[in-house]
């Protein structure tokens, strides 16, 4: 399905597409009323309490005044429909902002200021520096000559970072003036959400060009809720509008995560329905027969010899309206209340404010505080997440000649400076590379000085270390590259970028040497992406260790590469590449095809090696994190090496003598499924012995093994506390999240990037650090947090103190729901089985809400340990995991519970009959002290 | 600028801008004990010391309370006559229903109790019924609060069927219950001397007062077809009609007593008291039984040894589980707060799965 966008044309598209008004409303005032109630009533519980009310309407059955259970329902009803009114009224407030907003648009060949909303598929916007887009836009025009803009995605994609975008070539020169008269189709894709791609194509009318279609991708746009920076206007075609855009697209309310305890407080009241079902049933049976045997010779009641047809259904009905408070009614309100004081109490807590950028944590998602307490396994992000993710160049191997070995920093070893100095061929070609094989932006404040705006932060310390090694990236303009060297101006003409992507896991450029006319590729890349296409003959060996080597000290290692290309050769490709930029489907993949083609014989000039410290407090968080039975598995698209480096460093896994690593690797089917089985084996022999064993998978091996062996992978999954998986993409991260919930146990899933939020969403817990990465997995995340050792208060205390609270109060809803139905059922059996209510309706609905829901609120407040007892014993956890309120064969806990209940109520049954038998001859009260209708 | 919830919290962390670090601290949060959880609590720790104490007080102040109770139940002196049985002449026995529905026969029945101990004045009369449902639904509902309190509401039956009209209007008080008035009425004698029943503040105050009108008089009451109970005097307004209130007052068992009347004047004991039984009231279609029952009181009411028991009883097992926790802390004593006997130190696993 495509869409055609006839630019600055005002009547085609008005019709066939929406305007840009936004609206994340869900209801408007004509609707709110029913829509919120079928929602409501769309639960089963509330439909259970109707049904329960209207039966209450009925005068002939109700035991008690109908508003004991309209009152109760109509104030939760109330409460909830508030909230959503309140929720929707900000939406509304926030539209309508946004709506209302002016902005200049193109009419009739004049620049006018409109209101947002007004924006039609098809016109032209102009922006001004700082404004931000109001809706997606294709460049036509910027106040650059050489048509580049630049945009902060923040509200995008949380990435703080400025992007450069490109007018399309086919508008590149066209007249500030003539822009408004520019007429022309552009051919997009439906809208969807993805932020990353927009594969159109476009052709302008004359008589501006030729009727030559010209490539568009996601280069050639702003996208909504972006903002202009450091350009001083641009203007462009509004090709999605309103809810249509990328934005408005990738909006969309996430599936509520239920908790563990919320899915057993659901089943525990489907039983404690169906129990009621049968005493209802027993009753109702002993009710008729009573009647029919005992009531009839009562001549007081005065039963009619013949009664209605529904005279046999009349006692079980009353008995259900008896009973029906068996179910708390206020359950979920006073838990959904709690439940929003344990998430405040996170975004309070002092102590897990990240002190250096002054966030503090917070949660998102209010609802699944107490599926912390039980927290299985925790899947975390190496980088960022363990790491500070804060990258600085420590070492590197230029042709076989280390620098930085001895010292630890190679920008203070004399080796390489006197090479840097003495211009040595393999040094230059090596810097040049690392200052501009890359998608790095310089900027040139006033004073002089240049900063870099790079989207990866390994690029950011490669231009920033060749800048220190006096090979500085001075300026882009457009296509034009300036290096300064040694006191020379280098100018290089970039001619494609060949992106980075997590499956090619290399990019490279193609430039032109404007001294000599060279055109040469250069790349970077991770060593299994560039080591095995070296030219045929050259010596990769000392490479390859240089890489085994820095992966041992837990350095991220990068391999450098270059080629000469010829230049028939270079147009040939070119074209190839300019179709595959230009197919509309699987354009990624047939990119990825084409560049194949021209990376390979590569020169490899060297390695470098990055470090990435770990975070404060990672051993000692992850340390009583295990202690506290939580496993860990590490996910992460690094080496393996560097993985088990830095897995090592933060108590991980355990040296060897008590830890042992198991392997499993492998290219084809067969060798995983022998690494496989070996090291299930292993683990099952050494699963009774108190030995750290920990397996290490990589990305290829665990391919095959989810897709062929899956049975075994899922059993070694649940043998092994520990487990190293690197080179894996986003999907397999979510894959193994989705394994581990499939057996059962929670999950929590930790990352700073946007390649976790997959697995964050996946996993029952999904956390994100906000850090470096930009805030996309914090965004996704259910809690937000600034380091990674505050995982552990958000664990041990936060998680277990809600889980123990709600435990607590959802165990006394039912406790207390069911004492006073069973005093009721046993008054039945001396009142006749006739279903007289022992307690007046005011009574009834006092000791629902005021006696019994409201005071228990306070227990949100209890703490049964304290912090740092919880810290310094975190095998207390151990509880919470297994459930104090779960316990394994669920139906028998409950009749366990039941009984428990039962011989209370019975207790305070039998007190109040042999009390209150013998009170009746008291002179302070002549009558029974229980009156039953008191008024 | 903002076009939803999550853009804005977006803008305030993505922190780029100048106008976004603003927002963050104001995002910081307030300290406060509250927030910080750290409100003042008290936390008793069980120490033997704290839980043997506790329970011997318990046993002390308990065992002297109930044995307190006890006697002053005991003190009660109470004669409970069951007469329904006696009251029917012999050759009826085998259909005492055709006995009691038979208007003509006389139901005079003459008893005679024995007075075992002196009892003080006052001496309240009950009448104890059995296996009576005044708390069966039919029966408990079928009433009208609003018509016995004002003249005005009259007409507002709705509840009181099948006893709620006759066809000369409404019927007050209408309802079952004031139907099946209770209508056995005793004379009391001793040696062939009258005794005085005082049948005077035998209902609540607030019955008199609030709940029963003084200008709402029977109307209607007892014509119909069916009699149940007792007639009512119309001429007397409702707030005077002592009995009916008392009977009004539902019972929430179907074994009670309800007060009678009261004798003002000292029972010697082995005196002989004969009292002349009108035998009306009709329990004997559902085999319920009537007894006569004379109790004086004491500071604890009537007769009722369960209070004296159970405080016995409660009292008791805390002094023996006193002495229990003092032999187990004596003959095996155990270091409080041992981290070693935390149960993941014990099983050296160390997993509990």
């Amino acid at each position: 399905m495509k869409r055609y966008v006839y630019i600055n044309d005002n009547e085609s598209s008005h019709e066939l597409y929406c305007d840009n008004r936004i609206s994340n409303r869900k209801y408007t005032v004509l609707n709110f009323l029913p829509k919120n109630l079928w929602e409501q009533f769309s639960r089963f519980m509330n439909q259970y309490f109707l049904l329960i009310a209207c039966l209450q309407l009925w005068s002939l059955i109700t035991p008690v005044n109908p508003a004991s259970t309209w009152g109760p329902l109509i104030f939760i009803f109330a409460v909830s429909a508030s909230k959503e009114a309140w929720d929707d009224y900000n939406r509304y407030l926030s539209d309508k902002k946004a709506n209302e907003k002016l902005v200049w648009v193109v009419r009739q060949g004049i620049r006018k200021h409109i209101q947002a909303q007004d924006i039609h598929v098809g016109n032209i916007v102009w922006l001004r520096e700082n404004d931000e887009v109001p809706c997606d836009l294709v460049l036509i025009g910027t106040s650059d000559p050489q048509g580049l803009c630049y945009v902060e995605t923040a509200a995008l994609d949380g990435e703080t970072d400025l992007k450069t975008r490109v007018i399309p070539s086919a508008c590149m020169g066209i007249d500030f003036e003539l822009l408004h008269k520019i007429k022309g189709v552009i051919e997009c894709p439906n809208p969807d959400k993805d932020i990353t791609r927009f594969d159109a194509n476009l052709r302008l009318f004359p008589p501006f060009i030729d009727n030559d279609v010209c490539p568009l991708t996601i280069k050639n746009t702003i996208l909504q809720s972006c903002y202009l920076r450091n350009t001083e206007w641009a203007c462009g075609v509004a090709v999605y509008t309103g809810n249509e855009t990328k934005l408005g697209m990738s909006r969309g309310i996430p599936e509520p995560k239920l908790t563990a305890m919320d899915a057993m407080i659901d089943k525990l009241t489907g039983a404690i329905f169906v129990f009621q079902i049968v005493v209802v049933m027993v009753l109702g049976i002993a009710g008729n027969v009573w009647k029919d045997t005992e009531a009839r010779k009562q001549w007081y009641v005065q039963y009619p010899i013949e009664g209605p047809w529904y005279e046999l259904l009349v006692i079980p009905l009353r008995f259900e309206l008896l009973c029906s408070i068996m179910i708390p009614i206020s359950i979920k309100v006073s838990l959904d209340l709690v439940k929003s004081l344990y998430a405040k109490f996170i975004d309070w807590d002092a102590e897990m404010i990240d002190y250096e950028t002054g966030i503090p944590s917070h949660a998102t998602n209010t609802a699944i505080s107490e599926d912390l307490g039980q927290v299985e396994y925790i899947m975390t992000d190496k980088t960022g997440t363990l790491t500070e993710n804060r990258m600085i160049f420590r070492r590197c191997c230029i042709s076989g000649v280390f620098y930085g070995n001895e010292s630890g920093d190679a920008l203070k070893d004399t080796k390489l400076l006197n090479a840097v100095a003495g211009s040595s061929p393999d040094v230059v070609q090596f810097l040049t590379v690392m200052a501009i094989c890359n998608t790095v932006v310089p900027i040139k404040s006033k004073t002089g000085a240049i900063s870099y705006k790079a989207q990866s932060q390994d690029e950011d310390a490669l231009v920033n270390a060749a800048a220190q090694l006096h090979m500085v990236y001075a300026n882009k303009n457009a296509n034009i590259l300036e290096i300064r060297f040694n006191g020379s101006v280098i100018k290089y003409e970039v001619l494609e970028i060949l992106e980075f992507t997590s499956d090619r896991k290399r990019m490279s450029v193609v430039v032109k040497d404007c001294q000599n006319g060279k055109i040469v590729l250069l790349s970077k890349g991770a060593d299994e992406a560039i080591l095995p296409f070296a030219y045929v003959g050259q010596q990769t060996r000392t490479f390859i260790e240089a890489v085994e080597q820095y992966a041992q000290l837990g350095l991220r290692t990068l391999c450098l590469a270059c080629r000469e290309l010829r230049e028939d050769e270079y147009q040939e490709w070119s074209l190839l590449f300019k179709e595959a930029s230009s197919t509309l489907v699987d354009r990624e993949w047939r990119i990825a095809e084409v560049c194949q083609r021209l990376e390979h014989d590569f020169e490899v000039l060297g390695v470098t090696a990055i470090e990435d410290r770990l975070q404060d407090g990672v051993p000692e968080t992850i340390e009583t994190l295990r202690k506290a039975g939580i496993n860990f598995w590490m996910l992460t698209g690094d080496k393996q090496n560097t993985a088990i480096q830095i897995a090592l460093s933060c108590n991980f896994i355990s040296p060897e003598p008590k830890g042992q690593l198991l392997l499993i690797d492998g290219k084809t089917e067969d060798e995983v499924c022998r690494s496989l089985e070996r090291v299930l084996l292993t683990m099952r022999i050494t699963s009774s012995e108190p030995k750290d064993v920990a397996f290490v998978v990589d990305g290829w091996a665990l391919e095959i093994a989810l897709k062929h062996y899956r049975k075994a992978f899922t059993e070694l999954a649940i043998l092994s506390r520990t487990a190293i998986c690197c080179r894996v993409t986003p999907s397999q991260k979510a894959q193994l999240v989705e394994l581990l919930k499939s057996c059962d146990y929670r999950t929590l899933a930790i990352g700073d990037g946007g390649n976790d939020v997959r697995m964050i969403q996946q996993a029952d817990i999904g956390v994100g650090i906000s850090g470096r990465e930009g805030l996309q997995a914090a965004r996704a995340a259910d809690y937000s947090i600034g380091k990674f050792r505050f995982l552990k208060r958000l664990i041990l205390v936060h998680g277990r103190y809600s889980y123990n609270r709600t435990a607590f109060l959802s165990q006394y809803s039912f406790y207390k729901s069911l004492v006073i139905c069973f005093i009721q059922i046993f008054f039945s059996f001396i009142s006749g089985v006739s279903g007289t209510s022992l307690f007046n309706s005011v009574s009834l609905m006092a000791y629902n809400v005021f006696y019994t829901s409201i005071p228990v609120l306070v227990s949100v407040l209890d703490k049964d340990l304290s912090e740092g007892t919880v810290m310094q014993h975190p095998q207390i956890l151990f509880y919470c995991q297994a459930g104090r309120f779960t316990v394994s064969p669920p139906f028998l806990a409950f009749f366990l519970l039941l009984y428990n209940r039962a011989s209370e109520s019975e207790y305070i049954c039998w007190m109040v009959w042999s009390i209150f038998v013998p009170c009746n001859c008291c002179v302070c009260d002549h009558h029974t002290c229980l009156c039953l209708r008191e008024k | 600028m903002d076009t939803n919830g999550a853009t804005t919290s977006s803008a305030a962390g993505g922190g780029s801008t100048s106008k976004s670090s603003s927002k963050k601290h104001s995002r910081k949060p307030v300290y406060s004990r509250f927030t910080q959880q750290e409100l003042p609590a008290c936390k008793p720790i069980l120490t033997p010391g704290l839980v043997i104490a506790t329970f011997t007080i318990i046993g002390i102040i308990f065992i002297p309370l109930g044995l307190v109770s006890l006697s002053a139940s005991e003190k009660v002196v109470e004669i409970v006559d069951r007469y329904d049985e006696s009251c029917v002449p012999s050759d009826y026995s085998n259909d005492k229903l055709k006995f009691i529905q038979n208007p003509s026969i006389n139901k005079s029945c003459v008893r005679t109790l024995t007075v075992p101990k002196l009892m003080k004045s006052p001496v309240f009369i009950y009448y104890q019924l059995d296996n009576y449902y005044q708390n069966h639904r039919r029966y408990v509902k079928s009433r009208s609060d609003k018509q016995l309190r004002s003249v005005s509401d009259e007409k507002s039956t709705k509840d009181c069927s099948p006893e709620d009209k006759t066809v000369d209007g409404p019927i007050v008080p209408c309802g079952l219950v004031a139907w099946s008035l209770f209508n056995d009425t005793y004379g009391f004698s001793v040696n062939s001397k009258t005794i005085e029943v005082n049948k005077h503040d035998i209902a609540w105050k607030s019955d008199k007062e609030h709940k029963f009108g003084s200008n709402v008089y029977p109307k209607n009451f007892q014509s119909g077809g069916l009699i149940g109970g007792a007639k009512l005097n119309s001429s007397v307004p409702l707030s005077k009609q002592e009995d009916l209130m008392v009977w009004m007052r539902t019972a929430a068992l179907p074994t009670f007593r309800k007060l009678y009347g009261k004798i003002e004047q000292d029972l010697q004991a082995n005196e002989k008291i004969q009292v002349v039984i009108q035998n009306n009231y009709n329990t004997y279609s559902f085999s319920g039984k009537k007894k006569l029952v004379l109790s004086t009181t004491s500071w604890i009411g009537g007769k009722n040894d369960f209070l004296g028991i159970a405080y016995i009883i409660v009292g008791g097992l805390c002094l023996f589980l006193a002495v229990c926790f003092i032999l187990l802390y004596v003959i095996k004593p155990r270091p409080l707060g041992d981290p070693s006997y935390l149960s993941w130190n014990r099983s050296p696993a160390g997993h509990p799965n």
